[in-house]
């Protein structure tokens, strides 16, 4: 046991023991994928065309929100370059599917079905379609170990949207909630906060929603005010997820001017 | 399967095997969250009966492989499950002639002690790496299993005499 605390040999043993393994997980999650597959072919059509047109309108919506983004995004480059910023530059996503819950209700973890074969690394970042669900924390060859934000052992540096106040967001081991830590009583936070992550610490990108901050208790008798907050993600029912792939970020030193701004920030996207 | 013409050694390995390999399934198999706290020890409950029945064939060695296993599961520090096995097997294996001679509601009442100990050594090894819990739910288990062992004895001693594993 000490020897898997301490030492990275057993790591690699481990490894290949999940490797053992995989084909149980695989067996396991056969039942789910069927009953998705069922559920898809026995649908009855006028529930298609309807979830059609909903899905074309939400489409609509969306590309509307994404053309303002790009002119938004384009805008904010420039806008940095004048300042002699950095550039913010996009992140890659590669789409993967849970496979498997960690079977021990103090451990938020889930296993996805992408390892080392499909180039994850340890520490990359799991979104799904609300926020950000977790880390990897463990790769196998073909399976990896992903643990949520909620852990007991999980912690992500977080800011708040509205205003810019930096924190962290302190996994409890409770599902559907989360703590920040050391806010002071005069912290400007109210209820409905959107928080998101600040990117500092280099393992998460910046920007992306955590969660909504759903009580802030002040009282006078502590040093800290607490605030809870409820995480956007569905971290125990998604099952398509988005492992992010962090952009080596270039070390732009202050004296080498980019020619024309914006074919540099097209290069960069 | 050698099930037809058992082998000298009283054939049914495999069967063994098969068993255990379906425990470990089960105990990964994705439940509500709050259901999650009352998972029967499946592969626990299996070990105890496969030891109780053939004390010969199945004991701690087996209990440590099978503990390794559980442990890249659970995603726990490797060895946690394997000592918490070996330590059951072993009082299994002290007990194994008591066990037979008990009542099946008296068995599984010793299947709730031995659970529990095995929740109990998991869990406080847990938080030496850090883990904690600030209750007693995680004994939740034990109760579980105690609930189900007459099912899962009936069902295991029906498997071993179909195969006649000896």
């Amino acid at each position: 046991m000490a020897a898997d605390l301490y030492s990275a040999k057993v790591r690699e043993s481990r490894a290949y023991l999940s490797l053992l393994l995989t084909p149980l997980q695989w067996v396991i999650d056969v039942p789910s994928r069927f009953a998705g597959e069922v559920s898809d072919i026995v649908v009855d059509r006028s529930l298609l065309v309807k979830e059609n047109a909903k899905l074309k309108s939400e489409a609509l919506l969306l590309e509307r929100k994404v053309q303002q983004n790009d002119a938004l995004w384009f805008e904010n480059n420039r806008l940095r370059e004048l300042l002699k910023g950095s550039h913010r530059v996009d992140e890659e996503v590669q789409l993967v599917e849970l496979i498997g819950v960690n079977p021990d209700p103090f451990q938020h973890q889930v296993i996805i079905n992408r390892g080392s074969e499909d180039h994850v690394v340890l520490g990359q970042p799991i979104l799904d379609a609300g926020g950000v669900m977790g880390q990897v924390t463990e790769i196998s060859y073909y399976t990896s170990r992903v643990m949520l934000i909620t852990d007991a052992r999980h912690a992500l540096p977080v800011e708040i949207n509205r205003n810019g106040f930096r924190t962290i967001a302190i996994g409890k081991g409770d599902l559907d909630e989360l703590e920040l830590d050391h806010v002071p009583d005069t912290a400007d936070i109210q209820e409905n906060d959107l928080v998101i992550t600040s990117g500092l610490g280099g393992r998460f990108p910046r920007g992306y929603p955590v969660a909504i901050v759903s009580k802030v208790i002040r009282d006078p008798g502590q040093q800290f005010a607490r605030v809870r907050i409820k995480p956007t993600a569905l971290l125990d029912k998604s099952r398509h997820l988005l492992l992010v792939s962090m952009p080596e970020v270039p070390i732009v030193s202050a004296d080498t001017q980019p020619e024309d701004p914006v074919t540099a920030s097209e290069e960069e996207r | 399967m050698n099930s037809g013409a058992p082998a000298p050694s009283g054939g049914g390995g495999l069967i063994i095997l098969a068993t255990f390999l379906v425990g470990l399934m089960l105990s990964q198999i994705p439940l509500p969250y709050y259901l999650e706290w009352a998972r029967p020890e499946w592969v626990a409950m299996i070990l105890i009966y496969w030891v109780m029945a053939l004390p010969h064939r199945v004991g701690m060695g087996v209990a440590f492989f099978l503990g390794l296993f559980l442990d890249v599961i659970k995603g726990s520090v490797l060895g946690l499950n394997a000592l918490s096995l070996t330590i059951i097997a072993f009082l299994t294996l002290l007990l194994h002639q008591r066990l037979r001679m008990f009542p099946v509601v008296q068995q599984a009442l010793m299947v709730m002690v031995l659970v529990g100990i095995n929740q109990l050594l998991f869990h406080w090894m847990q938080a030496f790496t850090g883990y904690t819990g600030d209750n007693l739910i995680f004994l939740l288990p034990c109760l579980i299993s105690a609930v189900l062992w007459p099912w899962l004895f009936v069902v295991l001693r029906g498997i071993r005499r179909l195969f006649r594993i000896k």
